[in-house]
């Protein structure tokens, strides 16, 4: 029989978590999502304020009301801001740079985040007018994944006044 | 402080009908119609709130700051005064009510909300634990609860019969309660012909999952009575917490809803209504025992958290079911009871009376 050596010392102690959630996306965001898997933007207007949320979540966050009357927005925006992404990370899917930007829809109150294309990272702006590009519609689901990126329409910029309240 | 320099009452009350699971509705969605409910009742807007405050806890939803979302529920412009906290909405209302005794401000709107179903529950209270000797052990709450059950029994201080007579009453009591989930009518016999779900304890003495939500308004002084004919007034809330290692407490006992009955000047007070906040069975025993009820008093006519247990919110649907009974004049004193933690590990006790100076309870030498 071996001798029992006296245990070292416990110095570290791994004890891994984990817990799996379901998500509920609630009925306004599902609207939302069912709208991306047909090729649309779907928001929501506050009855009080008039405005339109999107993605919508079921109410206004000034008045706390429900917002009950789906809009369809635009296909296209304007970049209120962004910024150039130059560092890599575990994970990352797109090459960079690449432009991260918020995108406020027309017919929004909110800007969104989106992912900027075909344009050369040093030549995105402010007031940039965008339009989404959709994945070919059998590639459609209640996913953001159903829109591949946005890039510039080509129009003339969009005055500093019609967003300078959603910076 | 735990007597009130300034009356403060309860005026509203709401809740939603809880329910297993909640497919359809995110937080914001769930809590709306709730705090739609507790304004139309007194015809107040959240304009109309000195400050607002909510209970709820992150590691339910599995998302950081989901209070803040929340929010969305209630309308924060212009900027308003509000406050969070990562509990049962009972300590939100302890907040509110201490924050009503500066003064500054006449009302508060409290709320909280806790969904169980997108997560394992089993798994997140084990999370509460100590994270060193017990929470690698993912103690399940229903085994810790067993454990605090067989105390009880090896201490010749109750029965499985005794468990079963709780869970009996508790349902019943909840046919006549729209919002309970859980609601049937069983002799205690019938239930301890039920299978162990953990020794000693059979299905029936452990609360249900739930999803569901409440909210409360709360009044000072004169702007109470304006706003209700029997505001409920809080004339005493306190709250304690015991040892985190389970190791280190005597389970048959509660010593921290003692202090704090003692504190909210509840011990030896006449008490019409008791809302306990018991989810488990046998821990109904160790309240009353703790609480010094009377043997007159009604205990959980709502079917208490046997019938429903949303976590984060059966705390304030205690106290709101209480309220209301001082509201509707079915009572003239209430008790209610909040709890938080493993085995009553962090309890809270709050005295409503249909008068802002009674019930006058005795203190403890």
């Amino acid at each position: 029989m071996s001798s029992i050596e006296p245990a070292p010392p416990v110095t570290t102690l791994a004890t891994p978590i984990r817990i799996d959630y379901e998500y509920t996306a609630g009925a306004a965001q599902s609207r939302f999502l069912e709208g991306l898997a047909r090729g649309v933007f779907v928001g929501q207007r506050c009855p009080v304020c008039g405005k339109v949320y999107v993605p919508p979540r079921g109410s206004c966050p000034t008045d706390g009301v429900p917002t009950t009357e789906d809009v369809e927005l635009a296909n296209t925006g304007t970049v209120t801001t962004f910024c150039v992404v130059n560092v890599p990370f575990a994970g990352q899917q797109i090459e960079i740079p690449y432009i991260c930007a918020q995108i406020l829809l027309d017919g929004a109150n909110i800007a969104f985040m989106g992912l900027i294309q075909e344009i050369p990272p040093d030549q995105v702006r402010m007031g940039l007018r965008v339009e989404a590009v959709w994945k070919p519609a059998d590639q459609w689901g209640p996913s953001m994944e159903s829109v591949e990126y946005f890039r510039p329409t080509g129009e003339p910029d969009a005055p500093y006044e019609t967003y300078e309240e959603y910076l | 402080m735990t007597r009130p320099v300034r009356p403060v009452a309860v005026v509203s009350f709401a809740q939603a009908r809880h329910v297993r699971r909640e497919d359809h509705r995110n937080e914001v969605e769930m809590l709306m119609p709730v705090v739609g409910d507790v304004f139309a009742k007194v015809q107040l807007t959240k304009d109309d709130m000195g400050f607002v405050c909510s209970g709820s806890a992150d590691y339910l939803v599995g998302a950081p700051f989901s209070f803040v979302m929340a929010l969305d529920a209630v309308g924060a412009w212009p900027p308003m005064r509000e406050s969070h906290v990562e509990m049962d909405g009972a300590w939100a209302l302890y907040e509110a009510w201490t924050l009503l005794q500066e003064g500054e401000i006449d009302t508060a709107l409290v709320y909280s909300f806790g969904r169980s179903s997108p997560s394992q529950l089993h798994k997140v209270l084990a999370l509460q634990l100590d994270p060193y000797y017990l929470a690698p052990l993912w103690p399940d709450p229903v085994a810790l609860a067993a454990l605090q059950a067989q105390a009880l029994i090896d201490a010749g201080k109750a029965t499985e019969a005794d468990f079963a007579a709780v869970a009996s009453r508790s349902r019943r009591d909840a046919l006549a309660n729209p919002n309970a989930q859980v609601a049937k009518d069983q002799t205690a016999e019938e239930l301890l012909a039920e299978e162990y779900l953990v020794a000693p304890l059979r299905r029936h003495a452990v609360p249900p999952i739930s999803d569901g939500a409440a909210a409360v308004v709360l009044a000072a002084g004169e702007r109470a009575r304006e706003l209700v004919q029997r505001p409920a007034w809080i004339t005493g809330i306190d709250h304690r917490i015991e040892p985190h290692a389970l190791g280190a407490r005597d389970l048959t006992t509660s010593p921290s809803t003692r202090a704090a009955a003692d504190g909210a000047g509840v011990l030896g007070a006449a008490v019409d209504v008791a809302e306990l906040h018991a989810p488990f069975a046998h821990q109904e025993l160790i309240l009353r025992e703790a609480l010094g009820l009377p043997d007159t008093t009604v205990v959980n006519p709502s079917g208490g958290a046997l019938a429903a247990n949303a976590l984060m919110v059966a705390g304030l649907v205690r106290i709101g079911e209480a309220a209301q009974r001082i509201m509707d004049g079915t009572a003239d004193t209430a008790v209610a009871h909040a709890t938080s933690g493993p085995c009553l590990q962090q309890n809270l006790v709050c005295a409503l009376a249909a008068t802002p100076s009674g019930p006058v309870g005795g203190r403890e030498a």
